[in-house]
C-alpha cells in the first residue's frame, strides 16, 4: 500500500509501532488545558451577545432586590420591634406607645396554622396516597387530580367567600357566634377550614411526588412477603418518602400564615381575641380575632389604624418565621435525596 | 448555501493513476481479499470488504501530533499521533475505557466541554492549530454523529436547515434552503424515504432513519471532516448496513473517522485502523495489515478475539 | 382446619386493602363534593346580579363605586332592591394589572432562568436558587406594605408631575397609588413561580440534543435557546398558567397599592395611564366585604367571585390545550 510509505516517510519508521513503556515508569503528567480561542461570547454575533448581557443584567438585578427588599424589612423591623411587643396585647391607641403590642395576633397566626394544617394535612396525605397508590376508576382519579389543581388555580378570596355562606348556616351555629339569632360565622374555626384549602394542593402534590419517586422494586418487595397494599403504604413507603410529606407539609403552612385574605373575612378582624362563650378555650376558638396578616393590613398607611411602626415590627417577625420555614424546607429537601 | 458566509470549505481535488469520477447511484461492489485465507488471522479477513471503485490516493486534511488528554489526574489518552485523510475512512478499535472516544471528540474540541478535562499535544486541520480556531467554527468544519441518534424535536427538514440557518447572518427563505436540505438527504441516502413528508416530525422516524438524519444534518454543515462515534450500536443490522454503506460512498469527499468496537465492521469499511489500548495508540495501519498480520502481539490477541 | 378458618374470616368482611381504599376513595370523594358545592353555591348566589344586569355587567356605564353604594344602601331602605353594576372599569383594571405583570415577568423569567441553568457562573448559581425561593414564599402583605411605604411615595413625588396632575385633575387624582405600583410589585411577585417552572423544564432537556447541535458548530447561547428553550416549551406554558391565576387571585397586594377606586386607566391619556389609579376584580371583592350583610350586595359580590372562578378554571383549560400540539414533535409535556 502506497499509503503506509507515506505514513513511514513522513513520521518515520516507528509510527505504527509504539514501544511498551517500561513497568516503573509513572505517566506523564500533561499540562494544564491551554487559554486557547475557547467558545467566548467575544465571538458571537451580536445579538447573541445581547442576549446574554440582558440575561446577566436581569439575573443581577434579580438578587439585588430580593437583597434589597430582606435587608430593609430586617433592618426596619430591628429598629421597630422590641421585646415586650411580644407579650402585650394589642390596645386601641393613637400614639405608638398606647397601642400596645401584636401577642393576639401572633398567636393567632399560630392557632390558625396549627387548626388549618390539623384539617388538611390527614385529607392531603390521604388524597396523596390514594392518587398514587390506589387511584381506580381513572376518571375519578382524574378528576381528582383536575379539582386539586382548580383549587391551586383559585383565588383564596373565593374561599374566604364560600366560607361566610357555610358559616351562617343554622346548622353550623355551633362553630362562632350567634347574635340575636343571627350565625355571625366568623370565628377561628371559620377561618382554618377555609385555609386548609389552600394548604391542600401543595401536601397532595407533595406527598404523589415522595410516593411516585421511590422506585416499583420497593413495593414488589413488600407485595412479595405478603403484606397488603395499605400496610406497604403505611410501613414502608410513607416513611420512605418523609422528607416530601415534610416538604408539604410545611409548605402548605408558609401558605397559611401568608394568607390575609381568608382571614380578613372569615376571623371577624377585631384586633384582640373576642371569645364567644365561656368555655376556655373553645371559646376563643369560637369567636374572632387576628392575625399577624391582617395586623400589618390595618396598620399599614391604608389600612384603618395606620401605624407603620407597628406594621413593620409584625411584618419583621412574620417573614421571620417565614423564612425559617424555607430553611427547614431547604433542610428536609436535601436530605431527602435518597433515590436520586 | 449561496445565503450562508461560513469559511469556504475546502475539498481538495484527487488525482492519481486510479482516480475515478464516482457516481452517488454506483453501487458498492464486494471485494474478496487476494490470498485467500491468512494463516492465524480471524476468520473474518476472508469476508467480502466493501468497496467503491478502487482506492484513490489520500490526502493529509488532520494530523494528530503527540497529544496526551487526561481527566483530573487520570491519563485517558497518551502521546498518540496520527494522520486523517480525505479518501479513507479511518476506524479507531480498541475495547471499552481505551481512549478511542476521547481522542475522537478531541478532533473537534468537545472534551473542552468537560471541566475536568486538560490536553498536551496538538491537532492541526490543515496545518492550523485547532486550539487557535474559534470553536464553533472548526466544530463546522469537523462535525461529529454521536452514538444515540438525537434529532431535535422538529421536523425532518427543520432538522437538516437547522446549521444552515444559524450559520447565516441573515435568516435565509426556506425556498433557498430546499436544494442543500435535499442534496444533504441525497448524500445521507434518506431523501427516497422522507422525500413524500419532509414535515414529518423526526422522532416518529426509525432509528435506522433518525441516525441517518443526523448524518444528514452533519453534511448540511458541509464538513471537511466526519467524525462517527459507533453511529451503528444502537442500530439493527438492515440499518447498519446502509449506513455502512453510505460511509465508504461518503470517504471521497469528507475525510471520515470513525470509532467502533464492532471488528468485523471496522474490517468491512475501514481503509487505515488505529489500535488503541489503556490509552496508547498500539497500531496503526492499512486494514488488511492490522487484522491480517498485526505486528505487536497486543493487537493480534485483541483482534483475535482474545480479550475486550 | 387451616381451610375452615380462612373461608370464616373471608365472609367476615373485607380485606384490609379494600377497606382502606373504600375509606380513602370516600374521603376524595367527600372533597370532591365539598368543591363541586364549592362552585354551585358560588355561582348559585351570583346569579341575581348577573339575572338583572345581563352581559351589561361586564360593560361600562357610571361609576362602579357609585353604583356598589347604591345597592348597599337599597338593602336597607324600604324600596326595592337595585341590582344595577357595570363592572367594565374594574375587569379593565384586571385586565391590566394582570396582563401586564404577566408579560414583564415573563420576560425576565425566562431570562433568568436561562442564565440560573446554563450560564451562571457556580456561585451565582447557588446563591441565586434559595433567592427565588425566597421570594416566592413572602406573604402578598409584606409586599404590599413595602409597595406602600416606598415604591407609591417614589411614583408620586418622582415620576408624576404636577403637569401630570392638573391635566387629569377633573377626572382622577393622581398620588403615587397607580397601576404602575401594582404591575410592577405584582411582575416581581409572580417572577419566582415562573423561573422556578421554567428552570425545571430547562433542566430536563436531554442533553444529547444540546450535545447534538454544540457538535454542529452552533454557539452556546444559540443553541440553549434554539433547542432548549424550544424543548422547554410546556414548562413555559405551564409556568405562565400558574402565575396568571396566582397574578388574578392576588388581593391584599393590589388592594394597598393600586388605589382603591374603580377607576379605568384611560390609554388616550398618554403616559399618564400608567399612574392611574384602579382596583382590580379581587381587591374589589377585598374592599367591599364588609357589605355582605345587605343582600343584594352580597349578589354582586359573588359575582365578582364566579368571574374570578370562572377565569381560574378557563385558565387551566388553556394550559392544557396549548399543550396538546407540542406532543406532536416529541416535545415531552
Amino acid at each position: 500500500m502506497g499509503g503506509e510509505a507515506a505514513d513511514e516517510a513522513v513520521w518515520g519508521a516507528g509510527v505504527s509501532t509504539v514501544a511498551p513503556p517500561p513497568p516503573t515508569a509513572p505517566p506523564p503528567a500533561p499540562a494544564p488545558a491551554r487559554r486557547s480561542a475557547r467558545d467566548s461570547s467575544a465571538s458571537w454575533r451580536w445579538t447573541d451577545r445581547l442576549g446574554l448581557a440582558f440575561a446577566w443584567f436581569l439575573g443581577l438585578t434579580f438578587l439585588a432586590v430580593t437583597a434589597a427588599i430582606v435587608i430593609y424589612m430586617m433592618v426596619q423591623g430591628i429598629r421597630y420591634v422590641r421585646p415586650e411587643l411580644f407579650v402585650t396585647h394589642p390596645a386601641a391607641g393613637v400614639t405608638e406607645r398606647e397601642s400596645g403590642g401584636f401577642l393576639d395576633p401572633l398567636l393567632g397566626t399560630v392557632i390558625v396554622a396549627l387548626m388549618a394544617m390539623a384539617i388538611a394535612f390527614p385529607l392531603g396525605l390521604s388524597i396523596g396516597v390514594w392518587l398514587s397508590e390506589f387511584g381506580r376508576p381513572s376518571w375519578l382519579a382524574r378528576v381528582t387530580e383536575s379539582t386539586i389543581e382548580m383549587l391551586a388555580g383559585s383565588p383564596s378570596i373565593v374561599f374566604a367567600l364560600f366560607g361566610t355562606l357555610i358559616f351562617e348556616q343554622g346548622a353550623l351555629a355551633f362553630l362562632s357566634r350567634t347574635n340575636d339569632g343571627v350565625v355571625y360565622g366568623r370565628s377561628f374555626f371559620a377561618a382554618a377550614a377555609m385555609l386548609s384549602l389552600i394548604a391542600l394542593p401543595l401536601i397532595v402534590a407533595n406527598v404523589r411526588e415522595g410516593l411516585q419517586a421511590i422506585p416499583g422494586h420497593v413495593r414488589e418487595a413488600s407485595y412479595a412477603v405478603g403484606k397488603t397494599r395499605i400496610a406497604t403504604t403505611r410501613r414502608v413507603l410513607l416513611p420512605a418518602a418523609r422528607p416530601s410529606v415534610v416538604t408539604g407539609a410545611m409548605l402548605g403552612v408558609g401558605r397559611i400564615i401568608g394568607d390575609t385574605a381568608i382571614i380578613v373575612i372569615l376571623l371577624g378582624a377585631t384586633l384582640r381575641f373576642t371569645e364567644a362563650g365561656d368555655v376556655p378555650l373553645l371559646g376563643t376558638l369560637k369567636g374572632t380575632g387576628s392575625t399577624l396578616t391582617t395586623f400589618v393590613y390595618a396598620n399599614a398607611p391604608t389600612g384603618e389604624i395606620n401605624q407603620p411602626e407597628k406594621a413593620f415590627a409584625a411584618g419583621f417577625v412574620l417573614l421571620s418565621m417565614v423564612l425559617a420555614l424555607n430553611f427547614a424546607v431547604d433542610v428536609a429537601a436535601r436530605r431527602g435525596r435518597r433515590w436520586s | 448555501m449561496s445565503t450562508a458566509t461560513p469559511p469556504p470549505v475546502r475539498r481538495l481535488p484527487l488525482t492519481g493513476t486510479d482516480a475515478q469520477v464516482i457516481e452517488p447511484a454506483e453501487q458498492p461492489t464486494v471485494v474478496m481479499p487476494a490470498g485467500g485465507a491468512v494463516p492465524g488471522a480471524p476468520s473474518f479477513v476472508s469476508a467480502p470488504r466493501r468497496k467503491i471503485g478502487s482506492s484513490p490516493l489520500a490526502v493529509d486534511r488532520m494530523h494528530v501530533e503527540q497529544l496526551s488528554i487526561a481527566y483530573g489526574s487520570k491519563l485517558a489518552v497518551k502521546e498518540v499521533s496520527l494522520p486523517i485523510r480525505q479518501g479513507e475512512v479511518l476506524a479507531l478499535i480498541g475495547p471499552s475505557g481505551c481512549g478511542k472516544t476521547t481522542l475522537l471528540r478531541s478532533l473537534n474540541r468537545l472534551t473542552e466541554l468537560t471541566k475536568t478535562a486538560s490536553m498536551k499535544g496538538r491537532i492541526l486541520l490543515d496545518g492550523e492549530d485547532i486550539a487557535t480556531l474559534e470553536p464553533t467554527a472548526l466544530r463546522r468544519r469537523v462535525t461529529m454523529v454521536f452514538q444515540q441518534p438525537n434529532p431535535f424535536p422538529m421536523s425532518v427538514f427543520d432538522n437538516v436547515a437547522y446549521v444552515l440557518r444559524e450559520q447565516a447572518s441573515r435568516r435565509p427563505r426556506k425556498a433557498a434552503l430546499q436544494g442543500a436540505v435535499r442534496s444533504a438527504l441525497e448524500r445521507a441516502g434518506l431523501y427516497d424515504e422522507v422525500a413524500g413528508d419532509l414535515a414529518h416530525p423526526a422522532l416518529r422516524l426509525s432509528g435506522g432513519q433518525q441516525q441517518r438524519l443526523c448524518i444528514a444534518r452533519a453534511l448540511a454543515a458541509d464538513p471537511e471532516v466526519l467524525l462517527l462515534d459507533e453511529p451503528c450500536s444502537a442500530l439493527d443490522p438492515a440499518s447498519t448496513q446502509r449506513i455502512e454503506e453510505l460511509i465508504v460512498a461518503l470517504r471521497e469527499q469528507v475525510a471520515v473517522v470513525i470509532v467502533t468496537h464492532n471488528l468485523q465492521q471496522a474490517y468491512r469499511i475501514a481503509d487505515r485502523v488505529g489500535f488503541m489500548y489503556l490509552g496508547e495508540l498500539v497500531e496503526f495501519g492499512p486494514a488488511e495489515q492490522v487484522f491480517g498480520s498485526p505486528r505487536e502481539a497486543r493487537t493480534k490477541e485483541y483482534v483475535s478475539g482474545g480479550f475486550g | 382446619m387451616a381451610l375452615a378458618s380462612r373461608t370464616h374470616r373471608a365472609s367476615r368482611g373485607l380485606l384490609p386493602d379494600q377497606r382502606a381504599e373504600l375509606m380513602l376513595g370516600a374521603l376524595v370523594c367527600a372533597v370532591l363534593l365539598f368543591v363541586l358545592l364549592l362552585v354551585v353555591f358560588v355561582f348559585k348566589e351570583a346569579w341575581p346580579s348577573f339575572d338583572h344586569n345581563g352581559f351589561g355587567w361586564f360593560g361600562p356605564g357610571g361609576n362602579p363605586d357609585q353604583q356598589v353604594q347604591e345597592i348597599y344602601t337599597s338593602a336597607n331602605l324600604l324600596r326595592r332592591p337595585v341590582y344595577t353594576f357595570h363592572a367594565w372599569p374594574i375587569i379593565w383594571g384586571t385586565l391590566l394589572t394582570t396582563l401586564g405583570a404577566v408579560t414583564l415577568s415573563f420576560v425576565s423569567a425566562l431570562f433568568v432562568s436561562v442564565f440560573v441553568v446554563e450560564f451562571a457562573p457556580e456561585a451565582i448559581k447557588r446563591i441565586l436558587e434559595p433567592v427565588v425561593r425566597l421570594l416566592a414564599s413572602v406573604p402578598s402583605v409584606i409586599f404590599g406594605l413595602l409597595g406602600v411605604l416606598i415604591l407609591v411615595p417614589f411614583i408620586g413625588n418622582h415620576v408624576i408631575t404636577d403637569g401630570n396632575r392638573r391635566s387629569v385633575a377633573y377626572i382622577v387624582s393622581l398620588s403615587g397609588y397607580s397601576l404602575l405600583a401594582g404591575v410592577l410589585i405584582l411582575s416581581l411577585m409572580i417572577a419566582p413561580l415562573m423561573i422556578a417552572v421554567f428552570s425545571d423544564g430547562l433542566r430536563a432537556v436531554p442533553r444529547g440534543w444540546l450535545e447534538g447541535s454544540l457538535g454542529l458548530g452552533i454557539n452556546r447561547w444559540r443553541t440553549f435557546w434554539k433547542i432548549g428553550v424550544r424543548t422547554a416549551r410546556p414548562a413555559l406554558v405551564a409556568g405562565t398558567v400558574l402565575a396568571t391565576a396566582r397574578a388574578l387571585g392576588e388581593t391584599v397586594m393590589l388592594a394597598m397599592v393600586t388605589g382603591g377606586v374603580s377607576f379605568a386607566p384611560n390609554p388616550a391619556d398618554g403616559l399618564i395611564f400608567f399612574v392611574e389609579p384602579t382596583r382590580p376584580l379581587a381587591a374589589t371583592i377585598l374592599q367591599t366585604a364588609e357589605e355582605l350583610t345587605s343582600e343584594p350586595m352580597r349578589h354582586t359580590i359573588f359575582a365578582m367571585a364566579a368571574v374570578l372562578l370562572f377565569s381560574a378554571a378557563m385558565l387551566s383549560l388553556a394550559g392544557w390545550a396549548a399543550k396538546q400540539p407540542m406532543k406532536r414533535y416529541g416535545v415531552r409535556a
